[in-house]
């Protein structure tokens, strides 16, 4: 019998199409997610090996922010989601698969600077509150001068330099605030943007990048970004103060530290707006992936499972290079049971 | 005696008038029709996308009414939403822009179009100007950010200690802000309207130059009194381009405007824009807060369209036959 290789390769695709229901390696299937933007770099990387390893998966992530994942999740247009506010109660409400939430990496806040002559900054727990509502405005401030010693702070006017766009960054960034001084709380409060007061003296750009290209051509500008964006742009990070009164400096340690603190609960929402710990830097999140708990599809329910498994185990060890921090081994052992509730 | 060139077009029809065949009443019908579908399908389509932000901007229109327009805040927390700043500072801009811009276009267009250079010079410069507008908007602001700004920041900040009582100067100018957004601004609508300013004064016929020439005129007279004059619509028009380019530019203003929903003269001090407000918070915003995004670009497109019929009035009301002044 005579075949054309096209009707040839017709009947095999048709083939392995239908064997693909019953089994898990023919056939290529495709996972789409979408959501926040800060863990996209590692997320992107993550997938791009996983996809890799696995013919025949293809795994399409976007990263349009935490809230345009979840609306995409609600409304059933994306296999699963990633927010860095992980979802409501009311979010989850919606969805009547159930979902199960799931904190895949770590990130860090810092605040960066641009003042010459100055390597290295310490702002007290009083003081950085009072600078982001415009109430310090010269870096030469007694308070500030106290904090650091031996450091002649330049006569400069403070630029604070803040996210244009509505992030996951500012919402954890305004909870971390809210948490340690109480006329940040009463004023400006929480949310992936704030009603920031009013001055000549603050401005915003989008994006972290675009936070951290304004504070590199500021003079005397503080603004707070992502770790591994501060990182990748060489920019001073300043020294906060804890909870225990001590100075810490942002790494990878100092953050692991701080989630080592947190307990998780059953749904696995955490929160670290004040971390505890002597060696604990007070700005640390989880950031999570979203997904159903009941699927369809029988495979790519095991898929995404697999998936985790990968994220939590290899996953982590390319956070330190991307600038997030891993998780905790003992987080690492609750996530990777709860991800058993996918089905 | 007959060519054998005319025997043969006499032999093929004996006239070039012919009446038109079938085919060629269909295709004039077809494209006649065609033509007329794709006027009215543009309308459909601007009829859609204004019925569909519409529709989504209801509930919150519903909710804020007018007091959307004249309020100052924007706090998602506390649901308190108003664009009175982002109104102020898209109009601000894009009329800052245009001065600058426009002055600058017509003065390249007079340059390019009346023979100043020999035309080789003429072809580069012109092309030049041109690729002005290839380029992608993120580079402007770039640009500005990194270049721009630091080189600006020296004379705004003397400005600002000569002349701060001046409500324009009022400020110093930290990094991003007005000027320098209104600067960028300026060089993206550069290109729009030098190029359409040129294409008025190339149409002009050359027996009108000859004339003003011929009864004296110097050259600078010629071209203030009649060349500008005669292509005055023209120009206007790439002066209404220019500005409505100007109101929807979003990337490279959300990089240099700063951000900060403040309503002021000055022009070092950081603004808003109502397209950098959408671009930036549509991403993260609940489905409350689409509505309320949605509200504004009904005010933004509201707003490109009363200067879009602004410009067509004055253009018709001051234009008469021959374009020119009594």
């Amino acid at each position: 019998m005579k075949c054309s290789p096209l009707v040839r390769t017709a009947i095999i695709v048709l083939a392995l199409t239908l064997a693909g229901g019953s089994t898990a390696i023919a056939g290529s299937l495709r996972i789409t997610g979408s959501g926040a933007s800060f863990p996209f770099p590692i997320y992107s990387t993550w997938f791009k090996i996983y996809s890799r390893a696995h013919k025949g998966v293809i795994i399409d992530y976007q990263s349009k922010g935490s809230g345009a994942g979840i609306r995409d999740f609600i409304n059933h247009t994306v296999d699963f989601a990633a927010s860095d506010a992980a979802m409501n109660d009311s979010e989850i409400a919606q969805v009547k698969e159930g979902v199960q939430l799931l904190p895949m990496i770590a990130g860090e806040i810092v605040l960066s600077y641009n003042l010459e002559g100055v390597p290295e900054l310490r702002l007290p727990r009083e003081v950085y509150p009072a600078i982001f509502l415009g109430k310090i405005t010269r870096w030469n401030d007694p308070a500030i001068v106290k904090a650091n010693p031996g450091v002649t702070m330049p006569d400069l006017p403070i630029t604070v330099v803040r996210r244009a766009d509505s992030s996951g960054t500012t919402f954890v960034f305004t909870t971390h605030l809210s948490a340690i001084s109480p006329a940040w709380k009463n004023g400006p409060g929480i949310g992936k943007t704030v009603n920031w007061p009013s001055s000549s003296r603050l401005v915003a750009a989008p994006k972290n990048d675009g936070v951290a290209a304004t504070i590199r051509q500021t003079p005397g500008a503080i603004g707070y970004i992502e770790y591994g964006f501060a990182k990748m742009a060489k920019l001073p990070m300043v020294l906060l103060q804890n909870r225990a009164g001590r100075y810490i400096r942002p790494s990878i340690k100092s953050g692991q530290a701080a989630l080592a603190h947190a307990r998780i609960p059953a749904d696995m929402r955490v929160w670290l707006p004040d971390p505890e710990g002597d060696d604990s830097y007070p700005i640390v999140t989880y950031t999570w992936m979203l997904f159903y708990k009941n699927y369809k599809d029988e495979r790519k329910a095991e898929i995404l499972r697999d998936l985790v498994r990968f994220c939590l185990h290899d996953g982590q060890k390319l956070a330190d290079r991307l600038g997030y921090i891993p998780l905790p081994a003992n987080v690492v052992k609750v996530v990777e049971k709860a991800s058993q509730n996918i089905h | 005696m007959a060519s054998p060139e005319t025997d043969r077009k006499a032999g093929a029809g004996g006239s070039i008038c012919r009446p038109p065949t079938a085919a060629d009443r269909l295709a004039d019908r077809v494209f006649r029709g065609l033509t007329c579908a794709f006027a009215w399908l543009t309308l459909l389509l601007i009829g859609y996308i204004v019925w569909r932000i519409g529709g989504t901007a209801l509930p919150a229109m519903k909710r804020l009414g007018i007091g959307f327009l004249t309020g100052t805040t924007w706090d998602p927390n506390q649901q308190k939403y108003g664009i009175l700043p982002e109104i102020w500072g898209t109009l601000y801009s894009s009329l800052l822009a245009l001065s600058i811009g426009g002055f600058f276009g017509v003065a390249i267009a007079i340059f390019l179009s009346e023979d100043f250079l020999p035309d080789r010079i003429r072809v580069v410069l012109k092309a030049t100007v041109e690729l002005l507008a290839a380029i992608p908007s993120v580079v402007y602001g770039l640009w500005g950010i990194y270049i721009l700004i630091p080189m600006i920041r020296p004379l705004a900040n003397w400005l600002h200690v000569h002349l701060g009582w001046l409500p324009f100067f009022s400020t110093s100018l930290t990094g991003p802000g007005m000027f320098p957004a209104a600067l960028v601004l300026s060089i993206m609508i550069l290109p729009t309207v030098a190029a359409i300013s040129q294409d008025a004064l190339g149409a002009i016929p050359a027996r009108t130059r000859e004339a003003a020439f011929g009864l004296g005129a110097t050259r600078w007279e010629t071209i203030l009194r009649v060349l500008l004059p005669t292509a005055s619509r023209g120009i206007f028009s790439a002066l209404v381009l220019g500005f409505g380019r100007a109101l929807g530019e979003t990337m490279a203003l959300a990089m240099l405007i700063g951000n900060s929903n403040r309503l002021t003269l000055s022009l070092f001090s950081p603004a808003d824009t109502l397209a950098a407000l959408l671009a930036l918070n549509f991403p993260e915003a609940s489905n409350l807060e689409v509505g309320v995004l949605m509200y504004a670009a009904v005010i933004l497109l509201t707003i490109t369209l009363l200067v879009n019929i602004a410009g067509e009035m004055i253009i018709s009301f001051s234009a008469r036959p021959g374009g020119g002044r009594s």
